[in-house]
């Protein structure tokens, strides 16, 4: 090949973009007359409600007194939250335990930030993964080195709600994945299975698959068998989400094209090594927006669990407003709730909107 | 079993007897024979539809025979999974769309069959993928991904990914087919390389002047069947058949 000649043409500089604010005012806000009809409208808008809500919020509030305090007072009465922070968050968990919760929820808000980065995925990872869930547990349960055992059903509250969500997400993916697999065998059992499974969970609300794993299920076991209720609801959960996750999963193997499939089988791969390494790698990056959805909806439905009786954080929230020294104050309550989610749920939205962009690879 | 036959100088790479391949009811390719030596350089050409594409796939067996035997380097082609991993880790293929994978750097495209198939250490992997990746000259673009190189780049890419496999044979299904002209020479004179090299070659191409320059033998097929095969001085200027002729008169 020859190299090209030494290029005589003459490079110019990019323009210069306009910058400055009246600039991008104009540009982005002004640029014709319905943009700016909306502008103005947005702006007129927003003056009505948000003077309002400030003045509710910060200026007339009152953040840490007594119920009492509140009384008197025009503005919101955030002082609900402090004073009832504990029974909100840890709910009935016993008098003097509640470091232990609170250090679970710790280890497991660590483990997930240190996990963050996917370039630290490993065997090691795993392990510590493994070691973090089980000091979780004991933590939580007790038992040994002096704790106390809590019972299941005593554990509410956040903990609870992180618990039912994380599990549900992380055991609903590959269940999810394996599910889509299986909807794609050749083999007529597996598909059925699969197929049946699908459609079926699809067609029930989760409430309702709460209700058969509370009350229904264990009419079906033996006398004298139980099983823990926290645990048939989180299965309750994993099995809902699985079959959300499997049907987009296969949307994503669909969108994959043959030659891809082709290539792996003429290097001599095998159908587990194609899987693995050429078309789930792919096709999960596909779906990274549509599962995200996904769990953000499980996410918040772990709140259902209220209606087996579970005291999810919701829950605990709820009881509180029913004792008549707070009664009137569920808009406070609520907010503080809401902004809990959010925080949560936007962690998650932002987290996958970086994991897309660091998987892409041009093309 | 045929998994054992003697392998010496004069038995075929590849052997292909009565072969015969229906999609459906429809009966794409009809009494194959072919016997491939060590070291030939085939070239396949026909109208499209006439079943190149897939005579060449059977060998590797991303299609399945329903008659006749496939043989490929001593082990016949069954249902037998082993069987078919084992031919498929022996036999190269170059697509016409590269079909190179895209969430791994083309290094990364070179070293997944070693790694995984032939089991080879990874940094021996890498330093075999640097030294195809030289001869395709492409060395300098290895941490890049597909999707950043040009299509004459990828399908060099993709012939050097077969070729870290080591293959005793390569199938080329239309390579250049899918590339701008100014491409489709790059691509060539890889593959010419490769001839000369001794590579045992199936190409299915429209490049007429590749054919003449390179192979051994040029084969025409129409309606499933080879119809006509020969040396390229006498297949391109004295064909037998009416059908080759007309081919011929209508790409040359
Ligand atoms: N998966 C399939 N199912 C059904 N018919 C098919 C399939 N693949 C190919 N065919 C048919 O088989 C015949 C041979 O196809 P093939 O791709 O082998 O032709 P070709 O000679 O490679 O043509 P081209 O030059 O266009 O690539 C065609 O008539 C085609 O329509
Ligand atoms: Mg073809």
């Amino acid at each position: 090949m020859s190299v090209p000649e030494q290029a005589t043409r003459e490079y110019l500089d990019a323009p210069i973009r306009k910058i400055g604010a009246l600039a991008w005012l104009k540009e982005n806000l002004f640029n014709n007359w319905y943009n700016s009809l909306l502008t103005v409208l947005t702006l007129l808008a927003l003056c009505y409600v948000v003077p309002p809500f400030f003045k509710w919020a910060f200026v007339d509030s009152l953040w840490n007194t007594s119920a009492e305090a509140c009384r008197d007072i025009e503005g919101a009465c955030w002082s609900i939250v402090p004073n009832n922070i504990k029974f909100i968050i840890l709910g009935f968990f016993p008098e003097g335990q509640e470091w232990r919760p609170i250090l679970a929820m710790i280890l497991l808000l660590s483990l997930v930030i240190y996990s963050k980065e996917w370039t630290r995925w490993n065997k090691y990872l795993g392990w510590l993964w493994v070691a973090g869930l089980i000091v979780m547990g004991t933590l939580m349960y007790g038992g040994v080195f002096g704790m106390p055992v809590v019972e299941t059903a005593q554990w509410s509250g956040l903990p609870l709600t992180m618990m039912l969500s994380f599990f549900g997400m992380v055991a609903a993916y590959p269940l999810g994945v394996l599910l889509a697999l299986g909807r794609r065998s050749k083999m007529p059992a597996i598909k059925t299975l699969c197929v049946v499974y699908i459609e079926m969970i699809r067609g029930v609300p989760l409430i309702s698959l709460l209700f058969m794993s509370s009350i229904m299920f264990p009419l079906f076991l033996p006398d004298g068998m139980t099983i823990d209720k926290v645990l048939r609801a989180q299965v309750a959960i994993i099995l809902f989400t699985a079959a959300y996750i499997a049907e987009v999963v296969r949307g994503g193997l669909q969108a994959m094209p043959r030659g891809q499939y082709e290539a792996s089988d003429s290097l001599g791969l095998n159908f587990r090594q194609t899987m693995r390494l050429v078309i789930l790698p792919q096709a999960l990056k596909i779906v990274i927006p549509p599962t995200v959805g996904i769990l953000l909806s499980a996410f918040k439905d772990t709140s259902l669990v209220v209606i087996i009786a579970l005291y999810d954080v919701l829950k605990t929230t709820k009881v509180t407003l029913s004792n008549p020294k707070w009664t009137g104050y569920s808009t406070e309550a609520y907010i503080f709730l809401a902004v809990l989610y959010f925080i949560c749920c936007y962690a998650m939205s932002s987290y996958s909107r970086r994991l897309e962009k660091d998987l892409h690879t041009g093309h | 079993m045929t998994e054992t036959q003697p392998k010496d100088a004069t038995e075929p790479i590849i052997k292909i007897v009565g072969m015969h391949k229906w999609y459906g009811d429809f009966h794409v390719l009809s009494d194959i024979n072919l016997e491939v030596q060590l070291k030939e350089r085939i070239v396949i050409c026909g109208p499209s539809g006439s079943g190149k594409s897939t005579m060449i796939r059977c060998i590797n067996r991303l299609e399945e025979h329903q008659r006749g035997q496939i043989i490929v380097n001593g082990t016949e082609l069954t249902n037998d999974i082993k069987n078919i991993e084992t031919v498929r880790a022996e036999v190269g293929m170059v697509f016409q769309h590269f079909n190179l994978f895209p969430h791994l750097t083309i290094v990364e495209n070179l070293t997944l069959g070693p790694i995984w198939v032939r089991k080879t250490p990874k940094k021996e992997a890498e330093e075999t993928a640097m030294m195809y990746l030289e001869k395709v000259h492409i060395a300098e673009q290895a941490q890049k991904f597909p999707g950043q190189l040009s299509g004459g780049q990828q399908q060099r890419v993709a012939i050097a990914r077969s070729l870290c496999m080591h293959p005793e044979v390569m199938l080329f299904d239309e390579p250049t087919s899918a590339l701008d002209p100014e491409m489709i020479k790059e691509v060539l004179d890889v593959m010419i390389d490769l001839a000369e090299e001794g590579m045992t070659m199936l190409v299915v191409t429209h490049e007429m002047g590749f054919a003449k320059s390179v192979a051994d033998r040029v084969m025409f097929m129409d309606e499933g069947q080879i119809v006509e095969q020969n040396n390229p001085h006498d297949f391109f200027d004295n064909p037998q058949h009416e059908r080759t002729k007309l081919f011929l008169s209508q790409i040359l």
